[in-house]
């Protein structure tokens, strides 16, 4: 299979999302979509699966709250438990509503940040991380469709020209 | 435009019938006096919950016998206070329903929002119970200041009279305010405040939709009403909350209790709006609305109940940490004499609106926000019953009793019999408004 692709370029997101619909009922495989800003609905569009971030999130969170429930318990309760202030350090339930402001931001905390590390590791983000931009002005005001040629070249670009794109460039991929 | 189905009809009417007798019930069996109170005490006492038993057993280390008499009156009134706090329940509970929802649409107008056009005419719908609800409620309020009951126990003249033996000092201190004329005056405020906004804004809605296309006066002038409703609702909302709930505990005050109050009555209303919504939608009345508009009302609701938790344990948490006697005494009556209610009622308006109406899915699915729904207002009605009951009946409660149930479903069927009516007297589309559009084409 030939590595090369077709970067069709538009400069416009109204029309960039039409040209999606177009490109994918005539059953052409879009390897990438590169946009300066959020595209509502671009996603939909592409046919790419829902994420299952905030899945990861839910159970973050679960291990925060652990934690927190955990530690506490221990160190208050069952390795050291003394009489600070009159608070009933018995067992845990006794002593609970002194724990849950800890808890809760445990929760958040575990919740949040694994979820934020989890989004980097997921999308390869991390300082130092070379981009992958292939044109620059995708991030100022062009958005850019990256299709891998099967079959006829000619006939690819017509088509993609035929949906709008202002420039069309057909390249080995990198 | 909405017809009321003859079989609403008469379920609503037969649910005011059984509630009507139910509390009927309670009124004949409370008894009138001192020796028909021992007795019933002592029947309860076979295997009932623990409140009872150690409230004897206090009785019983006292041999002082002027102290076993002051005790059995004190009895007496509790378990006379029983039917007339059950109704007390049901009414304040079904008028915050239905001013959490008032609160709720001028929120809506004031924040312009686009989403909730929709739902105005079931949220003027809901409201429509207000007036009768708040009369009834004022009724009730005169009724107590005429000594018909010793819900609020600080009307008794005799606690604030420095020559009687039960002088009350603590509650002398607070006269200028907790008094029977100033208290009725205040509630009559409130609550003419209330129905005015009410008014003024259904006759503008209709108004609108009369209106030509374009002309946005009445539109205006719902939006400078909202606004100027918003700040005498939240101060009078924190009033009422002071005068209805707190001063039944008159010893006792919290300063986060008006907006606990608020919270629940918001999630309330917001629970009631997506219940009539599904109802009506189920019915094919609502096409314009769409899954969209509920997902946003059980977010509300989920958010609201969070809120809601947050508030409940703020003020729990505060207290039960510093452990103030004067103000502790709220709570250790509450853990003592009705703790499985009482942590129920959390877990209720918590951990389940939490973990089921968490998904974005779900919150799309109409009968999963039913039952969600169902399980928010049976939990919001445990916290009002919560609210008055320790302070009106103490030990001497009893949840699942005639009176109890009698009085819920007295107030569902008039809740249900009023809403519906008014729901049927206007169109469910409000026209007009200039965020119609956005509203019908609101996709999340």
């Amino acid at each position: 299979m030939s590595s090369r692709v077709i970067h069709a370029i538009y400069n416009d997101d109204d029309v960039l999302m039409s040209a999606v619909k177009e490109v994918r009922a005539a059953n052409h495989h879009i390897e990438e979509i590169y946009t300066p800003f959020p595209v509502h609905g671009l996603d939909k569009a592409m046919g790419l699966p829902h994420t299952r971030i905030a899945i990861t999130a839910f159970m973050y969170g679960l291990v925060g709250l652990c934690t927190a429930m955990w530690m506490m318990n221990y160190i208050m309760i069952e390795n050291w438990p003394q009489n600070i202030g009159g608070k009933p350090s018995f067992s845990f339930f006794y002593n609970l509503p002194a724990f849950v402001p800890i808890m809760f931001e445990m929760t958040v905390f575990f919740a949040a940040h694994l979820m934020v590390i989890t989004f980097y590791m997921r999308s390869k983000l991390w300082p130092f991380k070379e981009a992958e931009n292939p044109d620059p002005r995708t991030t100022d005001d062009m958005f850019l469709m990256e299709i891998p040629v099967t079959g006829d070249e000619k006939e690819m670009t017509a088509f993609l020209e035929s949906t709008g794109a202002v420039e069309i460039k057909i390249t080995e991929k990198h | 435009m909405y017809q009321f189905s003859s079989k609403l009809k008469t379920a609503a009417f037969a649910l005011m019938i059984i509630g009507a007798l139910g509390i009927g019930w309670g009124f004949l069996s409370a008894p009138s006096t001192v020796e028909e109170a021992k007795e019933i005490v002592a029947h309860s006492n076979d295997g009932h919950h623990g409140g009872v038993g150690s409230a004897d057993a206090h009785a019983d280390s006292h041999a002082d016998e002027h102290h076993d008499a002051s005790h059995d009156v004190h009895t007496l009134h509790q378990l006379q206070n029983r039917p007339w706090s059950a109704v007390y329940v049901g009414i304040f509970f079904f008028m915050m329903i239905a001013l959490g929802v008032l609160a709720f649409y001028a929120i809506q107008h004031v924040a312009q929002a686009g989403w909730s056009i929709v739902l105005f005419r079931v949220m003027e719908g809901i409201t429509a119970y207000l007036p009768i609800g708040a009369v009834i409620l004022f009724a009730f309020l005169v009724l107590s200041s005429l000594h018909m009951n010793h819900v609020f126990a600080w009307m008794d003249p005799a606690l604030v009279d420095p020559d009687s033996p039960t002088f009350d000092h603590l509650l002398y201190d607070k006269k200028g305010y907790l008094n029977v004329p100033f208290f009725l005056i205040r509630s009559a405020i409130y609550i003419a405040g209330w129905l005015w906004y009410r008014h003024y804004t259904k006759k503008q809605s209709l108004k609108l939709d009369a209106a030509a296309e374009g002309d946005l006066t009445h539109y205006k002038k719902t939006f400078k009403a909202s606004a100027i409703f918003l700040v005498f609702f939240l101060v009078s909302e924190s009033m009422m909350s002071w005068d209805w709930l707190m001063s039944i505990d008159h010893h006792w005050f919290s300063t986060l209790y008006g907006w606990y109050v608020f919270a629940g009555m918001f999630v309330c209303g917001i629970t009631t709006i997506a219940m009539i919504t599904i109802y009506l939608k189920s019915k094919g009345l609502l096409e314009y609305v769409n899954d969209s508009h509920i997902h946003d009302l059980a977010k509300f609701m989920f958010g609201f109940s969070v809120f809601w938790t947050y508030l409940w344990f703020s003020q729990f948490m505060l207290i039960w940490y510093a452990d103030i006697p004067e103000e502790v005494t709220y709570y250790v009556q509450r853990f003592e004499e009705v703790k499985v209610p009482f942590l129920t009622m959390v877990a209720m308006n918590f951990a389940f609106p939490v973990l089921l109406l968490m998904n974005s899915d779900y919150k799309r699915l109409p009968w999963f926000v039913v039952m969600g729904g169902i399980v928010i207002l049976l939990g919001h009605y445990i916290d009002v019953y919560l609210l008055i009951t320790p302070g009106s009946v103490g030990a001497q409660w009893k949840f699942l009793s005639v009176e109890v149930i009698g009085s819920m479903l007295f107030f569902l069927g008039l809740f249900i019999f009023v809403v519906f009516t008014a729901l049927s007297k206007s169109p469910l589309k409000v026209k007009g408004n200039p965020f119609m559009k956005e509203s019908e084409n609101y996709h999340y």
